[in-house]
């Protein structure tokens, strides 16, 4: 708790995390301290009002989703949904195959659970996007194996907001009898998700992506065609044994609540979203050298994902204190690293480097829009006055051909 | 990040930005780093006909932390001379900005940039 006010910056960084809404937060209270029944408990009513309240959840969730609610396992969220989807389905199949198929660009908590398996034996791939960020489906059929037991794509990135096609490779999945995992953390209230249509056998779901509390968040695991999985948290046999462990009611009942807001009001949320995204684009292509990361087109209006040349990225964070954004992704802002999400998609380090996400949501306003753009055209000024490369840009060097003094 | 208050004063006020004429026979230019590191230090001295440092200006691309410890260097420039000027050890930027074990390179490359800088003007002297 701070001690002298603090003006606090505008919030950017809705890919990071959403505040709960409202709604969610006077919907989850009860149940800490009037509800506070264990859903597993059979022989009263406390017990009975706090497994009602969880199945209501687990409608929603399935709702949002279109799936059936007994797809829907309860997890802390969805790092703990992708481990169980990884470890727990290559394990459980790995009399198939012992190959796991990714992306570069996928979240830490899909690269590492995959690393982990290599550990354990595993081959891996882990396939390059194009310079969009997008997979290239031939290049994913390549990459297929007789003994590929399973692969894992994330719906939408995290970092640049790209949406992948998990429709055409779900089903390429199915012809080569392939498990099909996709992290849909940061899609849902985003875009649609159809899982009765789409090809997709595991799908994992966070609820602090969409205005719902941290600490949960549900995996779905198929069940026609039937998919099975090995539990990774053992010890009283919750969610049919696939997950065990006391259900956190109130954290349930928020992501239930808050996925029931995605889904009626996610349309109309989206369509003014979009109008602030396109604002705030057109606001900042008008700096010079500036380079969206990540197909324009094929991504949410959430995210905006933009390099600016010949400045550096932790200045660039620094000069732009009246927003909070962050460079790169937040796992990785700890490291002097560039992000290997932007490295992925054939970015120099400098672009790397230079970048900031900025990702908008329910409470953003226009005047927050606004206010960034001029904050970003003051400050990538002054930066740039500052700047040597820039300087060497501007008198026509190509700095492609400079030796540097490196150290 | 937490910026020691040293450092946030140096970005938001920057002593002696700019450039002086790289041909300049007076002006010794240092240019260290590279920016796939993310660091890239200019620095150039302007020195008098008594070998006294009179003028020094800088242009970085890098963190706070570099923009700091090249800003903090012109000032600890003027007035020396080019002996002294290569005395100058990282550590004495460290001290002063209070910088953290991970900017401690920053500190590095600004005493690279002085070297260089110092080393140029040298070979035009020749």
């Amino acid at each position: 708790m701070t001690n002298e006010t603090q003006v606090m910056p505008i919030y950017m960084d809705y890919s990071a995390t959403t505040p709960v809404d409202p709604r969610v937060a006077e919907k989850m209270i009860p149940f800490l301290t009037e509800s506070y029944g264990n859903p597993a408990s059979r022989s009263h009513p406390y017990g009975w009002i706090a497994e009602k309240a969880v199945e209501n959840a687990r409608n929603e969730v399935a709702k949002l989703v279109n799936a059936d609610p007994r797809e829907i396992i309860w997890t802390s969220g969805a790092t703990e949904s992708n481990n169980l989807a990884i470890k727990g389905a290559s394990n459980f199949y790995s009399s198939k195959g012992k190959h796991i198929i990714s992306v570069a660009t996928e979240h830490k908590a899909v690269i590492d659970a995959v690393r982990e398996m290599e550990r354990m034996g595993y081959e891996t791939t882990f396939l390059q996007p194009e310079p969009d960020g997008l997979i290239d489906i031939k290049k994913f059929k390549d990459a297929i194996r007789p003994d590929t037991v399973l692969a894992s794509v994330m719906l939408v990135n995290n970092e640049i907001g790209v949406i992948q096609d998990i429709n055409a490779l779900g089903k390429v999945c199915r012809e080569e009898k392939i498990i099909f995992h996709v992290d849909a953390a940061q899609a849902t209230g985003k875009v649609e998700i159809n899982l009765e249509k789409l090809p997709v056998d595991l799908m994992s779901f966070s609820a602090h992506k969409t205005y719902g509390p941290k600490g949960v968040g549900a995996l779905y695991v198929r069940r026609k065609p039937r998919i099975r999985i090995e539990a990774q948290m053992h010890g009283g046999g919750h969610e049919r044994g696939i997950r065990s462990g006391t259900l956190a009611t109130h954290q349930i009942v928020g992501m239930g609540e808050a996925f029931r807001i995605a889904r009626e009001e996610m349309e109309m949320e989206n369509a003014r979203i979009k109008k602030l995204q396109s604002r705030l684009l057109s606001g900042l292509i008008e700096i010079e050298e500036t380079y969206v990361n990540g197909d324009i087109e094929k991504r949410v209006p959430h995210n905006l994902n933009i390099s600016f040349n010949y400045v550096e990225g932790e200045s660039l964070i620094m000069a732009v204190k009246g927003i909070a954004v962050s460079s790169g992704s937040a796992c990785t802002s700890a490291s002097l690293e560039p992000s290997y999400v932007l490295r992925a998609l054939g970015r120099s380090d400098e672009l790397a480097h230079s970048s900031i996400r900025f990702s908008i949501g329910r409470f953003t306003k226009d005047s927050d829009i606004d206010y960034t753009i001029r904050l970003l055209k003051e400050k990538i000024g002054r930066l740039r006055e500052l700047s040597p490369l820039w300087e060497m840009f501007k008198d026509g060097v190509d700095l492609e051909k400079v030796e540097w003094a490196e150290h | 990040m937490a910026y020691s208050e040293k450092v946030l004063d140096h970005y938001e006020n920057p002593r002696n930005v700019g450039s002086f004429d790289k041909e300049d026979p007076t002006v010794g230019t240092g240019m260290v780093g590279a920016p796939a590191c993310g660091d890239v230090m200019k620095l150039q001295i302007k020195v008098g006909a008594n070998g006294i440092i009179e003028d020094a200006k800088f242009k970085t691309y890098g963190c706070g932390s570099a923009i700091a410890s090249s800003s903090l260097v012109t000032e600890m420039l003027k007035g020396r001379t080019l002996d002294e000027a290569q005395a100058i050890k990282n550590t004495s930027i460290v001290e002063e900005l209070v910088l953290p074990p991970v900017k401690i390179h920053c500190s590095v490359l600004a005493e690279d940039a002085i070297k260089a800088a110092v080393a140029d003007l040298k070979s035009k002297q020749k």
